[in-house]
């Protein structure tokens, strides 16, 4: 009879054929639930290649006749649909949005790590219950001041306020501050330096892996955002990539499938490749924030 | 006069009141304050202000006291028995369906296989670029002329209904595609199975538990602090539902998948009835709130924290 240890040992050295069932059925279970989850991106990508001809048959081929890759340049040249202009929209509100973003929050998060000043307490507690807030209660107030502002019609409503932090972000970096020994903070200290040196000249060099986890979740999260712009932003010229989508629905003439495949591929694929390249930020970031508590 | 001598007083300083640090803390956190001010605390007090009003944008407006909830309750306003009636069918099936599926996921993955990061990205991945451009993926999967969907259930002899158009099974439509998205649920679960000792597994196996007895008695309740992140979250995050209502139905057909949260958005910025929108906007609040406190509350019952567990010599 072999103990546990010794039945994990000689899992090692088994070839996959011979292993347990359960292994095999793992896998299985992986590998279908796997095609099930991926299917719906084959078939985008499969819409996506299809000449006008064979929009909506029956049965749906999954491979095209013809792969019409000028659906590529048409659904994002059209007269109607400037692709490069929402493309540097989107790219100008993510960048600003997530620069401010980060930075301040990075701030604000290593003060409630780091700085015991009176309150801070409640306020991290204030923080924490603003992430609870439904957006929908500040929502119309919020646009009636934009409005007093002028900033309608533009990213401004949506740019300027992450400038002041978001409570997410403060909270990662909070997280990620108090697992940093604080002999650092002290041997500076003593060495004579503020917080606001430590803030700059230690705990950002450190904290390189969760400034890329908070940008990447914050890259994310402003590209895909669509209420915001949609709310905010009227002018067509004005827009992102995420609005611009819905350009394509002419109401009374039928739906270009293919041609809004083809865009929304486009605008998939940068924040797949982000998560590709950066996964395992993405995984450190839920999980920081998921499970320490305190 | 030796008691005077001794009054500490004359020999310790006091504490300032507001020490350097308070200030520089303060520094810090201003440009987070400075924010909630404006940004969050004001249009909170003031959507309450406006909720009690009929202020729709142009015109004249007037205090109308509690007549907007007044309105809600007693049925003037039909559409937010619907709104809430399709929010709540909506929450009660997907919560827990996705729990389940994140959790099953998150097990498949727990083992160190190779080969099963590719599967844990590949699952992710829908929860990364959910969005407009995924909606519409899901409405063209819908489709019922040669959509995805009906085409795999005929394969197995089922004639799928018209999913979108339907009033049965266009809100099931919505709910299938909201269990696509379980990629940061099953993170959750994922970190917090790792966190399991396999002591405690191999206790189990040595009194003969089988794979069943070990995920009742061992796994789940070893990650209840995770099910409770992911249970408030989920409740939150399907209240608020909007952007797959307004793309792939719009609320339709008939006002079938009316989401909570899209009925606010057409209220406040087609209808432009602004002081009602605020009103429905603070029922929101409030029902998140309670159900926040209640689950917080009855935490204490269910949830498991290793922090917590009694050591050998006493409780902690």
């Amino acid at each position: 009879m072999t103990t546990s240890a010794q039945t994990i040992a000689n899992r090692r050295s088994v070839p996959i054929f011979k292993r347990a069932p359960s292994t095999l059925i793992r896998y299985a279970a992986l590998i279908v639930l796997g095609i099930i989850y991926a299917f719906p991106f084959i078939w985008m990508v499969s819409l996506s290649l299809k000449p006008d001809t064979e929009l909506n048959q029956i049965p749906p081929q999954l491979i095209p006749s013809v792969l019409t890759w000028a659906n590529y340049p048409n659904a994002l040249f059209q007269p109607m649909i400037y692709f490069p202009t929402y493309f540097l929209n989107t790219i100008e509100y993510v960048v600003l949005a997530v620069l401010g973003e980060t930075i301040v929050s990075a701030m604000v998060g290593y003060s409630f790590a780091r700085i015991p000043f009176k309150g801070s307490s409640l306020l991290f507690g204030l923080v924490l219950s603003t992430m609870m807030l439904p957006t929908q209660v500040t929502l119309i107030p919020q646009y009636l001041v934009f409005r007093d502002l002028g900033w309608l019609d533009s990213l401004k409503p949506l740019i300027i306020p992450a400038w002041f932090g978001g409570a997410f972000y403060i909270f990662l970096f909070r997280q990620f501050f108090m697992t940093i020994p604080r002999e650092i903070d002290d041997a500076a200290l003593i060495d004579g330096a503020n917080h606001f040196d430590i803030l700059w000249r230690i705990m950002v060099p450190l904290s390189v892996p969760v400034m890329v986890t908070a940008i990447a979740l914050s890259v994310v999260g402003r590209w895909n955002d669509f209420f915001g712009p949609l709310i905010y932003v009227n002018s067509v010229s004005k827009t992102v990539l995420a609005v611009a989508l819905t350009f394509f629905n002419i109401p009374g003439e039928p739906s270009p499938e293919n041609l809004l495949m083809a865009a929304s591929v486009v605008t998939v694929v940068p924040v797949i490749l982000i998560f590709l390249f950066l996964q395992d930020y993405f995984v450190q970031g839920v999980t920081l924030t998921g499970l320490k508590e305190g | 006069m030796a008691a005077h001598a001794l009054n500490s007083d004359k020999y310790t300083r006091k504490k300032p009141a507001i020490t350097k640090l308070d200030l520089i803390g303060w520094a810090f956190v201003s440009p987070w304050l400075i924010g909630f001010l404006v940004f969050t605390a004001f249009p909170f007090v003031a959507s309450l202000f406006l909720s009690f009003t009929d202020w729709g944008v142009v015109g004249n407006w007037h205090w109308v006291g509690t007549q907007n909830y007044q309105n809600m309750v007693n049925g003037t306003d039909f559409k937010f028995f619907t709104a809430v009636r399709v929010t709540l069918y909506y929450a009660v099936i997907t919560i827990p369906g996705s729990q389940i599926i994140a959790l099953l996921l998150a097990l498949l993955l727990s083992r160190k296989s190779p080969g099963i990061a590719f599967f844990r990205t590949l699952f992710y991945i829908p929860a990364i670029a959910s969005g407009v451009g995924t909606s519409y993926l899901w409405a063209l999967i819908f489709s019922s002329q040669g959509g995805l969907l009906n085409t795999a259930l005929g394969f197995f002899g089922i004639q799928g209904p018209n999913w979108l158009y339907s009033l049965t099974w266009s809100l099931p439509a919505l709910m299938i595609m909201g269990m696509w998205n379980v990629g940061t649920s099953m993170l959750i679960y994922l970190a917090a199975l790792q966190g399991v000792p396999q002591s405690l597994y191999d206790a189990a196996s040595v009194d003969g538990a089988n794979w069943w007895r070990k995920f009742m008695t061992v796994t789940v309740p070893m990650i209840t602090p995770g099910i409770f992140f992911n249970l408030v979250l989920g409740v939150i995050g399907s209240f608020q539902v909007f952007t797959a209502a307004y793309i792939i139905t719009n609320g339709g057909p008939g006002d079938a998948t009316l989401f909570y949260a899209l009925y606010l958005f057409n209220t406040a910025f087609q209808n432009l009835l602004m002081g009602y929108a605020s009103a429905l906007a603070w029922v929101l609040f409030l029902v998140i709130l309670l159900v926040t406190i209640v689950q917080l509350a009855m935490a204490r019952l269910w949830v498991y924290y290793e922090a917590n567990a009694p050591t050998a010599t006493g409780p902690r």
